[in-house]
């Protein structure tokens, strides 16, 4: 049953694949710009075209891993933005950082372990749990735990404080971080039973559960480990920016780490896809990012150009992945 | 004889003049000893006592607010009238139903923060209708009301004009000037990128390389400014229009250890940790500071006068613009910018 899923996830029985056709539009963007674009191709913005979608990608990753899980985490951009909010209040309130950081990851991890109880044992479909843990979160942190939107970052938070703009050998370390999230999260989910029980689950639960999966604690698992990633990308976007303006939660950031996650090939009934693919779709919307922001093209139009490839992707892998009876019993997201 | 007459009519004119100066009648022992009635005094604190003030800000989590809340309650304290806050946290229809609702309550006045020109002008309207006094602060109202404020078209003349003497003819540099927006229909941005314009219209010898809306959003500020330093690396200035996403495109410039060569130009409520904290560590070259100490004075002045004086409806409306300060790393004082301690 798990190597059926791997045969799926990996898309290898079909010759072209959602993954394939993004990957071919990255190229050609890429090239384009390269070629009309001055200054596009450089070493040095490759490194920004990365650095500006690293938060993007490392919380796309996680998210990716859980929708292969047939879960899906809304609460994860406001996750990282209150407990890291939080453990910068508490070190500006003057508490020692290490354990301000214990405490605001703590809170992380406890956040997602609530999630995960809550779509496994109590049963409320991800998508209504994690959007009412989201409200409940921003609400509670917002009336108890910070005293303003914006928390600026304290000056002695060490190296922690390299996670945002540190740079090795050149590259930014926020790339850096993502890069070593996803390849950690690549080898989980294709060399490890929790993995390998991820795609089975996402496949189909009812099947995964008869075969002896152990559905349930895989799913809390899960949650825990998509908020612990959370605090990591709120880290990295924080110490980036000198400051956590938790506002953040009511941009439409969520909806972008979703799209980056779909837009790679990762479908939304769940079981399918793999790492590479959030890569990819990264890929192409930090490069899409790069290139307007060089022509100069505003916001807006880049948002409503952002979401007819969001719809694109969406009707492209409708059109790739046809819903068949199994995965439309199994409940989609 | 003449000369002992004489005397006596001086000697009876200079106590009448005595007498009349101590308004007229005679000093009796009583008030020798208590002192007099200041007959204005009273009236001024009954005026006061018991009066509801509604406050509808933007949110109630940012440092302007906040702020300006901190000290109307000192002077609700003093005078005994009570504040009533509605939280909107940033969302206008929610805005709209508070404003609804205290409006039926009917305070005597209402202090708020307006999303835009238009969504509370109806309710303002029917408030002013009903007997409701509005002070509208730092967002004007398309429907008239009484203004305390940042004039936002002046604070981004101000700012340009300080690009153009760090930045433009015979200062020796490009003259290169990236412009960071907040949200394309907010008023504030709208004006203040109209203050910018006109301004640099005069000045040729600037060049705007990006003119870009990160919708009040430092990491978005941030990655705009990267990619701008990247495409012109002899980028002269930053304009930005409000402190919290600034950082970001201050941080950008910061991280390239650019911020000797790249002046960054920001604005807001001068609140400590937004904005001194932020010159000193380079952050910022320059702050264009609406003083949200003297904003609230402002609003407890015009409360303390509606009170007063009840007028009518149409009887007038006035504005009382902000006077912003440009702070530089060089000109900030202790005192300079605010915390929260300043209103304890």
């Amino acid at each position: 049953m798990t190597r059926a899923a791997i045969a799926v996830g990996g898309g290898g029985r079909r010759l072209i694949t959602q993954e394939k056709i993004v990957f071919a539009i990255f190229v050609l963007l890429f090239l384009g710009f390269s070629l009309f674009l001055p200054g596009f191709l450089t070493t040095n913005n490759v490194a920004l075209l990365l650095q500006g979608v690293s938060v993007l990608g490392i919380l796309s990753v996680a998210m990716g891993a859980m929708i292969i899980a047939g879960a899906i985490d809304l609460s994860m951009v406001a996750l990282m933005a209150m407990s890291v909010a939080w453990a910068l209040q508490l070190i500006n309130n003057g508490m020692p950082v290490p354990l301000a950081m214990l405490i605001g990851g703590g809170a992380a991890i406890l956040v997602g372990v609530i999630n995960g109880v809550l779509v496994a044992y109590v049963e409320i479909p991800p998508l209504f749990a994690t959007l009412a843990t989201a409200a409940c979160i921003y609400g509670f942190g917002r009336f108890g735990l910070i005293s303003q939107d914006t928390v600026y970052l304290p000056k002695n938070l060490g190296w922690i404080a390299e996670l945002g703009h540190g740079r090795v050998y050149g590259v930014p370390m926020p790339v850096i971080v993502f890069a070593l999230l996803a390849a950690a999260i690549a080898l989980v989910m294709n060399y490890t039973k929790f993995g390998r029980f991820a795609y089975a689950i996402g496949d189909n639960r009812a099947t995964a559960r008869i075969t002896g999966v152990p559905v349930r604690p895989v799913l809390v698992l899960q949650y825990t480990v998509s908020a612990i990633v959370a605090f990591v990308a709120g880290l990295v976007q924080a110490t980036a920016v000198n400051s956590m303006n938790t506002r953040i939660t009511d941009t439409l950031l969520i909806y972008e780490v979703i799209l980056v996650v779909v837009l790679g090939g990762i479908g939304l009934s769940g079981g399918k896809g793999g790492v590479r693919n959030v890569v990819v779709g990264t890929l192409l919307i930090g490069t899409f990012l790069n290139g307007m922001t060089i022509m100069n093209i505003q916001f807006t139009a880049q948002n409503a150009i952002k979401g007819l490839i969001l719809l694109t992707a969406i009707a492209i892998d409708q059109v790739i992945n046809p819903r068949d009876e199994q995965t439309s019993q199994q409940g989609d997201i | 004889m003449i000369n002992f007459k004489k005397a006596a009519a001086i000697g009876l004119l200079s106590m009448a003049t005595f007498m009349s100066l101590n308004s007229i009648k005679p000093v009796s022992a009583e008030t020798e000893v208590e002192g007099i009635n200041d007959p204005t005094i009273a009236p001024y604190f009954e005026s006061m006592k018991g009066k509801k003030i509604g406050y509808v800000p933007f949110s109630m989590s940012y440092d302007l607010s906040k702020g300006w809340l901190a000290g109307m309650q000192i002077q609700a304290k003093e005078l005994g009238y009570e504040i009533i806050v509605r939280d909107p946290n940033w969302n206008t229809d929610v805005g709209v139903q508070a404003m609804d609702q205290l409006i039926n309550a009917k305070p005597d006045i209402i202090v708020l923060q307006n999303p835009d020109l238009q969504s509370y002008a109806k309710l303002l309207k029917r408030g002013t209708e009903a007997g409701i006094k509005f002070i509208s602060v730092n967002i004007k109202s398309a429907y008239p009301s009484y203004y305390i404020g940042e004039e936002w078209q002046l604070n981004g003349m101000a700012e340009a004009q300080y690009i153009v003497d760090k930045c433009g003819k015979d200062s020796g540099r490009s003259g290169k000037v990236a412009i960071v927006q907040g949200i394309l229909t907010s008023a504030a941005s709208a004006y203040q990128i109209r203050g910018v314009t006109e301004v640099f219209s005069k000045h040729p010898e600037i060049q705007v390389v990006s003119n870009q809306s990160a919708n009040w959003d430092a990491g978005k500020a941030q990655e705009i400014t990267r990619t701008v330093l990247q495409q012109h690396p002899d980028l002269c200035g930053v304009i930005g229009f409000w402190d919290g996403m600034d950082i970001g495109a201050g941080s950008a410039v910061k991280e390239a250890n650019m911020q000797d060569k790249v002046f960054v130009v920001s604005s807001g409520g001068g609140y400590k940790e937004a904005a001194c904290d932020r010159l000193e560590d380079g952050t910022y070259s320059a702050y264009f500071s609406y003083d949200v100490r003297g904003q609230a004075q402002d609003i407890n002045t015009v409360i303390r006068i509606l009170l007063q004086t009840n007028p009518a409806p149409d009887a007038f409306k006035f504005t009382l613009p902000t006077r912003g300060v440009m702070l530089t790393k060089d000109n900030i004082k202790p005192g300079s910018c605010w915390t929260m301690d300043d209103f304890k």
